[in-house]
């Protein structure tokens, strides 16, 4: 299938980028990596005036540190993140994750910030990015702002990003040294996450300092499985603490029904994945 | 929109509209029908060439986004009249059937052999895991993949498509 | 020269079709262009049930490098009824299947109009613009509700939605007992219903279509399976003269029965072409083909089996209702018809009875689909063998074996009435539980039951045989199909002793042209480099029944025999001419003639050199026309019945319902084989597609008869990290029924692994108390039968799982 026509530009700066979705109004369009745009393009699901491009913008790609902080570019693509020594060093559970998107062509060019500002509550990386207190670096006609992860995924493919705003940059803190799983479920391998349990963890002497669990779609956006984290801290590194805990991870959640699965069912593999998850994690 | 890509060795430069696929680009304006659309949701992985070095699935880029860059499809494996390693494993092992998916095939093999030079089953299974076929159950592809790394020490992917370096590719040996 | 002394029929040859396949220098439609080529696209209904109220085309025709719009009303007079060639009773109920819709659409994807423009973008964009109303109508889906009284009607003008019911009954053809009485006398009742699910054939190459009008000729590309019965069916549907007509199918990216079909898509591309004078091609999207090529499967199967404490099966009731779609197609009716021969399989049921009923709903039409029938009886019956075993506590191999037809009493006609010619269940089957190592999976489960794990085994069993190289013409008759089933082939032999084989069957991704290279290099005792195997044209293969069913070595290949055997004898009396000897005398062996007894050393010539004697002519024998080309029309006095034992190994997750093939043996008869290479790259396909149906793939309509399946991120076609490794072997025991003594293998996989993984997914759970999962037996589905005993959650009416939901994200 074709898409509709559309005016296209490719800016080399944020700034331009930002003076760009401006002027092209409300019907225009940010494409990053286009691995999820594209296909909805072809469908005719959407048909934007204007493609703001940014896959020419060097300043959007790229890892680096920033003194306690893993900073990622937003065009950076899911394959770099996978690779990149630093993101495994000091986010485990980002590296997991991206590992199990979509598959090795669509990793060559869909992006992390192109995943997120998607919102897609069946993506794999909202989870983990919502888990370890990501960051995320928007700028906009007014200037630039950092809104948490928390606050940035508002409801199904809706985020907090303004008219004109484009996402920069993902700010993590650094994980070092937890360790950390991606529990995927679905029924095909290049399929959508039915349910998947992100999961980080940090043992001290054999017991669990600290951990960080996150659900994908379990709601209109990821969700944070708090409950799991307090019952799990604490605790003895051990199959019945993990399983106990993990019988919290439905507690928050609006997961949907659709032919794969049901409110019922969901809720019931949010907690089975969510055990497998910490448990695999533990044995990284 | 003018763009210049260099596909399979020959610079191009044409004016195209900007929604226009880089797989009907290749196909429509180049003639390089070797590389076949079989689906609207990038799931099928008919399409994938090599953008730069990596498979892409040429229908989910634009055109314009290849500008300045270099594309390789099927067409530009062989050498020479000698075909790339991977393509000789896919017909030695009977890899193939109908052969629509193959080109897609062949050029992801080559991609995932060029990350993993020697890969297991498993990782050749997870490594074609975007590109789909109907006819073979894809077992003897997987065979065909794992018989080309044997037969392959200086990797894949932009290697071996590098004019005149098919010997070294095709060699054996280090 | 040389004479080829190994003989090739048996040889693992690599693929003559491989090197343009590889390179990228293939010939599919979709590759093909002419000068002045316009591109076609189809506008089609987003209703399943609806009346078209207004049609307005006005701004599309305005749009740049639009050439012409029509809609159904622009196109009627011409248009004629698709062709149903298998009307299966004499009253079947038929309606009207226009290609494009006029005043109403019966299923969502119908053609409501057409654009044809310079390029595939720009109409494209023109179908935007088209603005079409519509008065919705009830929909039809459920079969069971469409056939009760008073259901809301597809075609109103037929007053019911039932086709034809089509019925065997073993008392009354002769060939059995009455199977009432059976059940009324049973020690043990299994009585099931099971569905078929809608499946898609999803071939890897979308349909594509175009045609060329010159003058009064038409030359139409497809990619079809059919290219000879396409060129009929478009004389016969829009009253253009046959001899005006030329199909090709050129290189064909695969089929499985979903390209067995007349299209709307052909016949919509040949009438614009036609009305503008133009080239013009259609290329569909996959969205499309999933949408509006036809579907398969699709049954409802209430079956009723009569059995002895001691497992021996007394009687087989089959009571189907098969939906049809809204329209039928080309066989639509016949396919299950194919299965009403199968469902007592390689059982010796005393008595049998088939009733079929035939349904109209507003949804795709379905038609054949890789097995066609088969898989669908296949399926059932295995099922039941293994309920039955469950209900005796006998183990299920020892059930089959009971009752299986043991190999020392072929031929064998069975309660169905058909004779299969061989086979040797036994060998395969003993076979089968050596590589699989089945005692020691059986130990495996015991263990896994009894310490209550997690992850259970499951084991299942299918012992299948088919009817397939369809075939013999005397039988379809018999069974109302409106046309034979012999094969065509011609062998040229050119004056520098190359060889050209046209065959009739039109192959799409098989290997014809090495397989049948091989059987001609045998036959004339040429090199296989010297064979060149012509077809898909109907100019060149000027006569054909195509490829479908598993017909195209059983007949299609005997036919290329037949042909050599001619070209053998003809040139017998021109190479006695020349060896100066009697033709009595002559003997031909390794691609020469000698005088008989006349020692290795005596003076021969090839065919080869008779080739060139011919075509010069200068001294040929009194009468002898100066030509060894021959044809021959092959048409077998039997099907061919390939049978074997597939044995799979599952996991079960209990905690999550998710299935994980194991391991998975398959031990094929195909008879005997005339390339191993091509015979198992066939079984794996079929196992993947047999699979898919068990695990993955599922056609899903919501409430108001949409397919949220519309994509393959919906619509789940396995990926090679979905599927395991198979382990295959074969016995060999030959056909009697054709020379070379093979068997078709093209759908056998697929016909054999469905019920053998259902099995296995039952047997995983049966402990915990289920008997049935419906197909595909998704996690949900599981999960949900291990927990509560619900057999079908997340079935008919629910929204597809992910996908692309996704239209608003920003970057």
């Amino acid at each position: 299938m074709i898409p509709a026509a559309f005016d296209y530009v490719a800016p080399t700066t944020v700034d331009d980028a930002v003076r760009a979705l401006s002027e092209a109004g409300e019907d225009a369009k940010v494409i990053a990596g286009g691995q999820s745009l594209l296909p909805v393009l072809r469908m005719r699901l959407a048909a934007p005036s204007k493609l703001i491009d940014l896959g020419r913008i060097p300043e959007l790609r790229g890892v680096r540190e920033d003194g306690d902080t893993l900073v990622i570019g937003a065009m950076t693509t899911h394959y770099e993140v996978q690779r990149d020594p630093l993101v495994r060093e000091h986010a485990l559970l980002l590296a997991c994750a991206t590992d199990t998107v979509a598959d090795p062509q669509v990793r060559h060019r869909g992006t992390l910030g192109g995943s997120l500002a998607h919102a897609d509550p069946a993506g794999d990386l909202l989870a983990p990015a919502l888990a370890l207190d990501a960051e995320l670096v928007v700028s906009g006609m007014d200037g630039r702002r950092a809104v948490p992860a928390t606050e940035f995924f508002t409801d199904f493919f809706e985020t907090s990003l303004r008219p004109g705003e484009i996402l920069c940059e993902i700010r993590l803190p650094k994980y070092t040294g937890w360790s950390a799983h991606y529990e995927k479920f679905n029924r095909v391998a290049q399929a959508w996450s039915i349910v998947a349990v992100a999961a980080a963890v940090r043992v001290e002497n054999d017991t669990i300092a600290q951990a960080r669990v996150g659900l994908t779609n379990m709601a209109a956006t990821p969700v944070r499985a708090t409950a799991v984290e307090q019952a799990l801290i604490g605790q003895p590194a051990t199959p019945e603490a993990i399983t106990e805990a993990a019988q919290h991870a439905a507690e928050g959640t609006a997961p949907t029904t659709d032919g794969n699965a049901d409110v019922e069912y969901r809720q019931h593999l949010a907690r089975v994945l969510t055990s497998r998850a910490v448990t695999a994690a533990l044995s990284t | 929109m003018r763009i210049t890509v260099t596909v399979d060795g020959t610079k191009y430069s044409d004016d195209v509209e900007p929604r226009q696929l880089l797989v009907h680009y290749l196909r429509e304006r180049l003639g390089k029908v070797g590389t076949v659309v079989g689906c609207d949701t990038s799931n099928c992985g008919a399409c994938t060439v090599h953008l730069d070095g990596h498979s892409v699935k040429s229908c989910s880029v634009l055109a314009v986004q290849a500008d300045g860059s270099e594309v390789t499809t099927i067409e530009g494996l062989a050498r020479d009249g000698q075909l790339h390693p991977v393509q000789q494993a896919f017909h030695d092992n009977h890899a193939l059937q109908c052969g629509f998916c193959t080109p897609g095939m062949i050029m992801q093999s080559i991609d995932l052999l060029a990350d993993d030079p020697d890969p297991d089953e498993t990782a050749v299974r997870e490594g074609l895991e975007g590109n789909l076929c109907r006819c073979t159950g894809y077992q003897n592809i997987v065979r065909a993949v794992r018989d080309a790394a044997a037969k392959m020490s200086g990797g894949a992917g932009p290697e071996a498509e590098r004019v005149g370096e098919s010997q070294q590719v095709a060699g054996g040996g280090n | 020269m040389t004479a080829t002394i190994e003989p090739e029929v048996g040889r693992a040859r690599l693929r003559k079709e491989d090197a343009r396949l590889i390179a990228g220098r293939t010939r599919w439609t979709d590759n093909l262009t002419l000068p002045g080529l316009l591109h076609m696209a189809i506008m089609r209904s987003p209703l399943a049930h609806a009346r078209i109220t207004r049609v307005d085309v006005s701004s599309a025709r305005q749009l740049p490098g639009v050439i012409a719009v029509f809609t159904g009303a622009d196109l009627a007079d011409e248009q004629g009824s698709l062709p149903c060639a298998w009307p299966i009773t004499e009253d079947m109920l038929s309606p009207n299947a226009p290609s494009i819709a006029v005043d109403q659409v019966n299923f969502a994807g119908e053609a409501v109009a057409v654009v044809v423009a310079r390029s595939a973008y720009e109409a494209a964009d023109a179908i935007e613009a088209i603005d079409i109303d519509y008065e919705d109508l009830p929909v039809v889906l459920d079969m069971e509700a469409a056939v009760a009284d008073g259901a809301d009607l597809v075609h109103a003008d037929l007053g019911t939605n039932k086709s034809a019911t089509w019925v065997f009954d073993s008392a009354e053809a002769g060939t059995g007992s009455e199977v009432e009485e059976a059940i009324a006398g049973a020690e043990v009742l299994i009585e099931r219903t099971y569905r078929q699910q809608r499946l898609i054939p999803a071939f890897m190459e979308p349909r594509s279509v175009m045609v060329d009008p010159t003058g009064e000729q038409f030359t139409l590309w497809s990619a079809t399976q059919i290219p000879h019965i396409l060129r009929i069916m478009l004389a016969m549907t829009l009253s253009v003269p046959e001899h005006k007509v030329r199909v090709i199918a050129p290189d064909v990216g695969g089929g499985f029965g979903g390209k067995l079909q007349v299209t709307p898509e052909e016949v919509l591309t040949f009438l614009v072409a036609r009305r503008l004078g133009k080239p013009v091609k259609y290329t569909e999207s996959r969205s499309e083909s999933i949408l509006a090529a036809h579907h398969g499967r699709d049954q409802l199967q209430k079956l009723t089996l009569s059995a002895r404490r001691d497992g021996t099966v007394t009687g087989l009731k089959v009571e189907l209702l098969a939906d049809m779609g809204a329209y039928l197609r080309l066989v639509g009716p016949g396919v299950p018809i194919l299965g009403a021969f199968m469902f007592n399989s390689i059982y010796k049921f005393p008595a049998y009875r088939f009733v079929c009923t035939n349904v109209f709903t507003n949804k795709t039409p379905t038609d054949a689909y890789r097995g066609a029938g088969r898989p669908e009886a296949t399926f059932a019956i295995e099922r039941l063998m293994d309920e039955l075993a469950a209900e005796l506590d006998l183990d299920p191999v020892a059930v089959r074996e009971r009752n299986w037809i043991r190999h020392e009493e072929f031929p064998f006609t069975t309660v169905a009435g058909l004779t299969y010619d061989s086979g040797n269940y036994e060998a395969a089957t003993a076979r089968a539980k050596e590589l699989f190592a089945y005692d020691a999976l059986r130990a495996e489960q015991a263990q896994r039951r009894e310490r209550g794990d997690t992850v259970q085994l499951g084991i299942g069993t299918s012992t299948f045989t088919e009817m397939c190289g369809l075939a013999p013409s005397r039988v379809l008759g018999a069974l109302a199909y409106s046309a034979g089933g012999w094969e065509h082939a011609a062998i040229r032999m050119l004056p520098t002793g190359k060889v050209e084989v046209v065959t009739g069957s039109s192959p799409h991704g098989q290997g014809h042209e090495t397989a049948w290279s091989q059987i001609v290099a045998d036959q004339l005792g040429v090199p296989f480099e010297d064979v060149e195997v012509l077809h898909g044209d109907t100019q060149s293969s000027h006569k054909g029944m195509d490829t479908y069913g598993s017909r195209s070595l059983t007949v299609g290949a005997i036919a290329v025999v037949q042909a050599a055997d001619k070209v053998k004898a003809k040139a017998a009396k021109v190479a006695a001419h020349m060896l100066e000897a009697a033709e009595s005398d002559v003997e031909f062996a390794a691609g020469a003639f000698r005088v008989r007894g006349a020692g290795a050393d005596a003076t021969s010539v090839s065919i080869q050199d008779v080739a060139l004697a011919v075509f010069a002519a200068h001294d040929l024998p009194e009468g002898v026309e100066p030509n060894l080309d021959s044809e021959a029309t092959f048409d077998p006095e039997n099907f061919s019945f390939p049978h074997g034992t597939h044995l799979c190994a599952v996991e079960v997750d209990t905690e999550t319902g998710r299935v994980r093939i194991r391991e998975y043996v398959a031990v094929d008869d195909v008879g005997r084989v005339v390339n191993p290479l091509i015979v198992e790259g066939q079984v794996h396909g079929g196992l993947a597609q047999g699979i898919a149906q068990a695990l993955f793939e599922e056609a899903v309509h919501d409430e108001s008869g949409t397919l949220t399946t519309g994509t393959l991120a919906d619509y789940l076609v396995p990926s090679a990290a979905d599927l395991p490794n198979f382990t295959t072997d074969r016995t060999e025991t030959p056909a009697t029924s054709n020379p070379l003594g093979v068997k078709g293998v093209g759908e056998a996989g697929t016909i054999a692994s469905t019920p053998a993984v259902v099995n296995a997914v039952v047997d995983a759970v049966r402990h915990l108390g289920v008997s049935d999962v419906q197909m595909p037996c998704t996690p949900l589905r599981v999960w949900r039968a291990i927990h509560t005993g619900q057999t079908d959650a997340g079935g008919l009416g629910g929204e597809a799982g992910g996908g692309l939901g996704s239209m608003g994200g920003t970057q």
